[in-house]
């Protein structure tokens, strides 16, 4: 197969293919979750559920002090990879074209070196991680195939981003396909793993801060 | 490109009034836009001087002209174009006077005299499709393309169909065109391409063929000289590219200040051509430096990369139409599955066993 037609497949049927699977995945599960609710607490709460829900969803944004002193490696790269992974995918100006198209909301990009930046940051954080989990022997009991798989699908699409924006190795077309191809491997993987806790993330915030917002029953 | 019974270049430019020192500024000029060292410019004048005036068969297949129009106008008259003289063209339709019979009789002479050492140049594309699709005198283009091939000493696949397939591959290639190399498999074909080809890339190629023999190709068949560099690395408005701005329409502000053409659909980071160094018009310009993004024409299938003004990084078929149906199934299904799985809730409560510390303790170690 040539790189023109590669690129055409990955960009054409392939990407509308994993694009369906991710949105149909994602939106099924949170209809399961959202559809299946929880048991109905009858007594009249004290305190306000949802507000505390909501700012529960914000607090938790906070580093927390206790789980920084115990495990700064993970709070660190962990914050500079969401980050810089937040950058790259809805800051860059070729990524916010193909959100333009798909969904018609734009927003301004900011300068591609900035964004490749993030890119490198991003790529270290995780690297450092993973090294991080292999080494600790308590992350790696409790690591599973599942883990490590999430971790390669995310970070491949990283780095073939890198390596399509730097022109590295192969033609661009190759390059631009193999980003395209790795991003919808992500995507169809991602609402049947790990990976939906993008999602899933502000739901368990939410509940958690709604039962802390009970503040018993009111009287 | 050996024993011909024809003046060499040389003496066919001396002939011509061409004095040395503008021969070797051409040269020169050659020599820089086909990246060679200045040391190779004595030897490229030496070896063109020398070089006999090899027979040339031109083949128009499924093409606009564009090509030999490129090569033809844009650079005429200049010393590219008496180089173009010096070499002895026996049959192009648009060029020659004769037509008919008459023309045909001038390629089969031109074949039999130089057999094993003409240079055959097609544009266009061939047709699989249907043999009646295109002919020359009743011969179809396949025919006469495998004819002229058998005794050609080297085939220069001119412009992106003829190259590539171009335009008439397209979406949904009605003809079924296919491209030079598609066909040909035992020649030694340059692909030079382009929609249509810089001139002085035209020129520099035959010079380069007459002078040293074969270029040295890159993987899609075309010179390295003239198709290594990639137009987005090369491009003048690059720094823009790198601060972020872009021009968002052909006529808002961005576009007035020269910024970016990504986002209006330039191919230039996927594409390789010298558009940006060696220019058109004779050095004037090019596509995007006119405020056009680069539609990456000297690229395979350059027609179905979804759309010329639309940016490289968007896909082909996803529209927000897609999206909006797969959330609708999306929400149908998890209703679905949230009511299977509350009818199962129900069904366990109605079943439910009393669970001991022992089997707890089995369940966490499993």
């Amino acid at each position: 197969m040539s790189d023109v037609l590669f690129l055409q497949w990955v960009k054409g049927p392939l990407f509308s293919i994993a694009v369906m699977i991710f949105v149909i995945g994602v939106v099924l599960r949170l209809a399961e979750i959202l559809s299946l609710g929880r048991a109905k607490n009858l007594a009249v709460p004290k305190g306000n559920p949802s507000l505390g829900g909501w700012r529960e969803i914000g607090r938790r944004f906070k580093v927390d002090q206790g789980t920084f002193q115990q495990n700064k490696i993970t709070v660190i790269a962990g914050y500079v990879f969401h980050v810089g992974l937040f950058i790259v995918m809805f800051l860059l100006a070729a990524h916010i074209a193909l959100i333009k198209h798909s969904l018609g909301v734009s927003w301004p990009n900011l300068p591609t070196p900035v964004v490749d930046m993030a890119a490198v940051l991003s790529m270290l954080a995780l690297v450092v991680l993973l090294i991080d989990r292999l080494s600790q022997p308590v992350k790696r009991f409790l690591s599973r195939r599942n883990d490590y798989l999430v971790w390669v699908a995310t970070f491949l699409p990283l780095l073939t981003g890198y390596m399509t924006y730097h022109h590295l190795w192969l033609s661009p077309q190759w390059l631009l396909g193999l980003h395209i191809l790795s991003v919808e491997a992500l995507l169809v993987l991602f609402p049947f793993s790990k990976l939906m806790h993008t999602f899933t993330l502000f739901l368990s915030r939410w509940y958690n801060g709604a039962s802390m917002g009970l503040r018993g029953v009111k009287s | 490109m050996t024993q011909f019974n024809m003046p060499t270049v040389g003496e066919q430019l001396r002939e011509n009034g061409i004095s040395r020192r503008a021969f070797l500024k051409f040269c020169g000029l050659l020599a820089s836009s086909m990246a060679l060292a200045p040391s190779m410019i004595p030897k490229l004048a030496e070896a063109l001087e020398k070089a006999t005036r090899p027979s040339v068969i031109w083949l128009s297949f499924q093409e606009c002209t564009g090509c030999a129009e490129s090569i033809t106008r844009a650079h005429s008259p200049s010393l590219e174009g008496l180089i173009f003289d010096t070499i002895s063209l026996d049959y192009q339709h648009t060029l020659q006077a004769a037509a008919g019979e008459a023309a045909e009789q001038a390629r089969d002479e031109a074949m039999q005299a130089n057999y094993g050492k003409y240079v055959l140049i097609v544009d266009g594309s061939i047709p699989l499709g249907n043999a009646g699709y295109s002919t020359i005198a009743g011969v179809s283009n396949l025919d006469m393309l495998k004819q002229v091939a058998k005794g050609a000493a080297a085939i220069i696949a001119l412009g992106t169909c003829a190259a590539y397939g171009g335009l008439p591959q397209a979406n949904p290639n009605p003809t079924g065109a296919v491209a030079v190399a598609d066909i040909i498999k035992d020649k030694p074909i340059i692909n030079v391409p382009g929609c249509p080809p810089i001139p002085v890339v035209i020129t520099g190629v035959i010079a380069h063929f007459l002078a040293f023999g074969l270029p040295a190709l890159d993987h899609l068949g075309r010179p390295k000289a003239f198709y290594g560099q990639n137009i987005h690395d090369r491009c003048y408005r690059r720094p823009f590219y790198e601060r972020g701005l872009f021009a968002e329409t052909f006529d808002d502000e961005g576009a007035k200040q020269g910024w970016c053409l990504y986002k209006l659909g330039c191919k230039g980071p996927i594409t390789y051509n010298a558009c940006a160094t060696t220019k058109w018009n004779d050095g004037t310009s090019f596509p995007i430096e006119s405020g056009h993004g680069c539609i990456g024409c000297s690229e395979p299938g350059f027609w179905d990369f979804g759309g010329l003004y639309n940016p490289v990084s968007l896909p082909s078929s996803l529209s927000s139409q897609h999206v909006v149906f797969a959330t609708g199934i999306g929400v149908a299904a998890g209703v679905a599955i949230a009511a299977l799985n509350k009818q199962a809730k129900q069904q366990a409560k109605q079943t439910r066993e009393p669970v001991n510390v022992d089997q707890l303790n089995r369940e966490v170690q499993l």
